[in-house]
């Protein structure tokens, strides 16, 4: 599928470079200066979220409360899922979009770019309005990020602002998805057919649609809520003749299908990676993008997993295990690809590789804890205990969070023109995959000996693990700040990267010159 | 590293009898429980087997197939063949884990033809038992010492405290080798019950009733926890279970019953002012102090200070009605169904004199009777 070929004949294109200033990033509408914002407002919030993180692991390291009022504890770990997943994941997704896909379907920009403009700037106010409750009467959202009635109904002054919070972050959603998903359909080069798609435009094309799909549920469900508190409506609350468990099925209506959201750009990801360090061709990319696609109709139809123990008619607990337990096989198709895609190719290991093969193993071990979850009568014992702590955060992490780190490596010297630091890459792999295990490993232990999730203080029992854990949360902490440090080395400087940057690296984005030039494409390349 | 991990792992599961450093799921002390276990060990080797496979043939390929070794890449990128394979074989897999779990599934999803049926009510944060058949009826919440322990800065070592956070002041008494039906419903926000030596874990709806059994096969104490986030509190509201022998447990709820008649008589007198303080800082302790604190203040901006207010200084009517009736959408319940009225009268008579309140109010469990009639 690669046989691409560029007329580079006459390139005197108009290569004006963008506005001096700080104006430039206000006004930009830039695909790869909108993709650097994104990229960058995910570090920070990944930092923020981190520190939210350490306050917990710093509250568990001992049994007895030391440092944060119970209350306050639960601030923390909603805000801190809420930033990691909205915040952090997401954009990070959006900007590696932003920035590779017009250059990888050969476009000269996304398809409408001053709606990119805003669906990145009010990403930044979307937040300031979320982490402002922090500092209200009464404090943050303290429910947990799934937001359950009657619970969250409790939150004090907090409460609209989240849910306008979850509204501006929904709509910058909706409109990154439908930018993309216009790109991809309209903008590709000629002879780039559907088919021949990179796995990255394809896993993101299905995102798109996963993201226009269930946004505005979660934006309906928000909204109930919202009515509930102030407006006397009685949707989730059954003196009223509502009912809060349905506000758990229409959140993890929206919320399965984010869980893919969160993922299926990162299989994309490592589907670019380890082709080009095996320098040999993606195994199976027809039945990749088919999984992929199963995958999604899947996540419509496994919500319920997530509550088996509301009190499910039996036929229904049935129906969602069996529907659960079918993701495992898509899933597997993927996971023996990459692995068939190693099998006899030459590999090289440079830091992409590494947060690559790093994801495929530690992915593969949440799926296995994924696929022991999915069955309703052991989940009884599993459900809300650290085993899902366990089990998210692999997938999480070592999953989504590793790929999209090693996206970065992979693309930063075409991005900056220079080589990173491999030396410090490769420290920083190291030291992220030695401790997000010593991090998350042992709570698969704690969960299985009894430990709730989201206590603050626990039974002595649980003491030696959670200070396992609690030792690996600050090493994986400090070790992030490598990747500060590298990213901003690259931009400073270094070995001048080639067009192709990596030996084994096929495709259009690799075709143009290191940095990419601020408007790639003019001509529009073909795709033979 | 994964591979230490997966050792770990395995060593983990053969060696699980430790208290600490306990690794793995219990087998509990039923029926279910056990097959329960036992599915979880089955599936739990499932996924260490395909991991061996999957991982080792990646750790082969990685110290094979680099190109330092001198290798050329082979050209091959698909097969129809390997694709069916490795779509076949894990849903064959699956299958074979699907059907005992069905089976186990229909068998805890029935709770037809129970001795004795139990009520559970979540409320913010304490247990509520109801005794169906016997009408004997108590709230069970978080043991004093734990209680005094959890709390910020407090000076206690919680190593020193028997049972940290798993011990109650009234546990659920419950006869071994009798199927008990549970009726779970919740008063304020969501809870769930959890006890993982039974195997069963449901959640507390507010305003819906669901179901569970469990029976019993061996005498001892069995402790769980809330296993739904329901408020400041949900790490602090603990359960634990005594099964007993048929006749200790026959002749434990005769003693409840007895000891309720007399509850109930008592109410009619008149109480002293000491009384009513003594009997009033105890219900405090247990129902009140979680949100509103030791020191009667609260929480600023979550829950209200109780010291010095216009309600707690004057408005006794309104006092005693936000104490039976709770305030809506706030975490404050209806406490006229969990106290009797010498227990709703001692902690009113206490909050107005505490912490300097000094009111000299004195209300008398009748006040509280006539209130309700009300």
């Amino acid at each position: 599928m690669n046989a691409y070929a560029v007329d580079h004949s006459h390139d005197d294109h108009h290569d004006h470079g963008p506005p001096p200033g700080l104006m430039r990033w206000v006004t930009t509408t830039n695909h790869k200066d909108i993709g650097t914002l994104y990229l960058w407002f995910s570090l920070i919030m990944f930092f923020i979220g981190g520190l939210m993180a350490l306050v917990i692991r710093t509250e568990l390291f001992q049994p007895g409360l030391q440092i944060v009022d119970p209350h306050f504890f639960n601030q923390m770990t909603t805000l801190h899922a809420l930033v990691m997943i909205f915040g952090v994941i997401m954009p990070a997704f959006v900007g590696l979009a932003n920035w590779m896909l017009p250059m990888m379907v050969g476009a000269p920009d996304m398809a409408l770019p001053r709606m990119n403009n805003w669906s990145f700037w009010i990403l930044p106010f979307g937040f300031s309005i979320m982490l402002s409750t922090l500092f209200m009467e009464g404090g943050g959202p303290a429910s947990g990020w799934t937001i359950y009635p009657p619970l969250v109904l409790q939150t004090g002054d907090a409460l609209p602002y989240l849910i306008f919070s979850i509204h501006i972050l929904g709509v910058s959603s909706i409109m990154g998805a439908i930018n993309i998903i216009a790109t991809i359909m309209n903008l590709r080069a000629p002879g780039m057919t559907y088919m021949k798609m990179p796995l990255f435009v394809w896993t993101w094309f299905i995102t798109a649609y996963l993201l226009i799909a269930v946004m505005p549920v979660l934006a309906g469900a928000v909204t109930m809520l919202l009515t509930d508190k102030f407006f006397g409506t009685s949707f989730f609350d059954a003196a009223g003749g509502g009912d809060p468990v349905m506000f758990q099925h229409i959140f993890w209506f929206f919320g399965h299908p984010e869980v893919y959201i969160l993922i299926l750009p990162a299989f994309g990801i490592v589907s670019e990676i380890i082709p080009t360090f095996s320098r040999k061709k993606l195994f199976g990319y027809t039945s990749m993008v088919y999984a992929t696609a199963s995958i999604a109709f899947l996540s419509f139809i496994v919500w319920a997993h997530h509550m088996f123990t509301v009190g499910m008619p039996l036929a229904g607990e049935m129906f969602f295990m069996f529907s659960t337990m079918l993701i495992a096989v898509p899933t597997g198709v993927k996971v023996f690809n990459w692995v068939s895609t190693m099998w006899k190719g030459a590999m090289t290991f440079e830091t992409p590789m590494l947060f690559a093969l790093g994801f495929v193993i530690m992915f593969t071990i949440g799926g296995f804890s994924g696929l022991m979850l999915a069955m309703t009568p052991i989940d009884f014992q599993y459900h809300d205990t650290y085993f899902v702590v366990a089990h998210f955060h692999y997938v999480l992490v070592p999953g989504a969070v590793f790929a999209i780190v090693g996206g970065v490596y992979y693309w930063l010297p075409k991005w900056t023109g220079n080589m990173y630091d491999e030396k410090l890459g490769k420290a920083h792999f190291w030291l992220s995959t030695i401790f997000v295990n010593i991090l998350f490993f042992p709570m698969h232990f704690v969960g299985l000996a009894g430990m709730p999730r989201r206590i603050p203080d626990y039974a002595v029992q649980f003491t030696d693990f959670n200070q396992v854990a609690t030792i690996g949360a600050f090493g994986f902490g400090f070790a992030q700040i490598l990747l500060l440090v590298v990213v901003v080395k690259c931009i400073r400087g270094g070995e001048k990267a080639t067009d192709q940057v990596w030996e084994g690296a096929h495709g259009l984005e690799w075709t143009v010159a290191s940095p990419a030039p601020y408007h790639t494409f003019s001509p529009q390349p073909v795709v033979k | 590293m994964q591979c230490a991990l997966y050792g770990l792992l395995i060593f983990a599961v053969s060696h699980s009898a430790h208290a600490e450093w306990e690794l793995n799921l219990t087998e509990g002390v039923t029926e279910i429980s056990r097959d329960v276990y036992d599915m979880h060990m089955f599936v739990l080797w499932i996924c260490v087997w395909i991991g061996v496979v999957v991982f080792g043939a990646m750790i082969y390929s990685m110290i094979k197939h680099r190109k330092s070794k001198g290798v050329k890449p082979a050209t091959f990128s698909h097969s129809t063949m390997a694709e069916i394979v490795w779509t076949v074989i894990p849903f064959a897999i699956l299958v074979t884990m699907a059907v005992p779990a069905a089976k186990t599934l229909i068998e805890m999803e029935d709770t037809s033809d129970s001795d004795i049926t139990v009520k559970i009510t979540g409320h913010q944060w304490k247990w509520e038992y109801e005794y169906l058949d016997s009408g004997v009826k108590f709230i069970s919440s978080l043991h004093p010492d734990s209680r005094e322990a959890a709390v910020l800065d407090s000076g206690i070592d919680p190593n020193s405290v028997d049972n940290y956070l798993l011990e109650v002041d009234n546990p659920l008494v419950l006869p071994v080798g009798k199927k008990i039906r549970f009726v779970l419903t919740a008063s304020d926000v969501i809870h769930a019950w959890w006890v993982p030596e039974f195997a069963i874990k449901k959640d507390a709806i507010p305003g819906f009733i669901n179901e569970m059994w469990t029976k019993i096969d061996e005498e001892g104490v069995y402790r769980g926890q809330c296993a739904e986030l329901c408020g400041r509190d949900h790490g602090f509201m603990p359960i634990v279970v005594h099964a007993t022998s048929e006749s200790e447990y026959n002749d434990w709820i005769s003693a409840q019953m007895a000891a309720a008649e007399a509850e109930a008589q008592s109410a009619d007198r008149e109480w002293a002012m000491d009384e009513l303080m003594t009997r009033g800082e105890k219900v405090y302790g247990t129902y009140c102090v979680a949100c509103h604190q030791p020191n009667g203040q609260g929480l600023q901006g979550v829950f209200p200070s109780l010291v010095g207010t216009e309600m707690s200084l004057n408005d006794l009517d309104g006092h005693i009605d936000v104490v039976l009736n709770g305030k809506a959408g706030t975490a404050m319940q209806a406490f006229s169904a969990q106290l009797n009225d010498a227990d709703l009268a001692a902690v009113i008579t206490y909050e107005r004199n505490a912490w300097g309140n000094d009111t000299g109010d004195v209300i008398q469990p009748s006040t509280i009777k006539a209130v309700r009639v009300q």
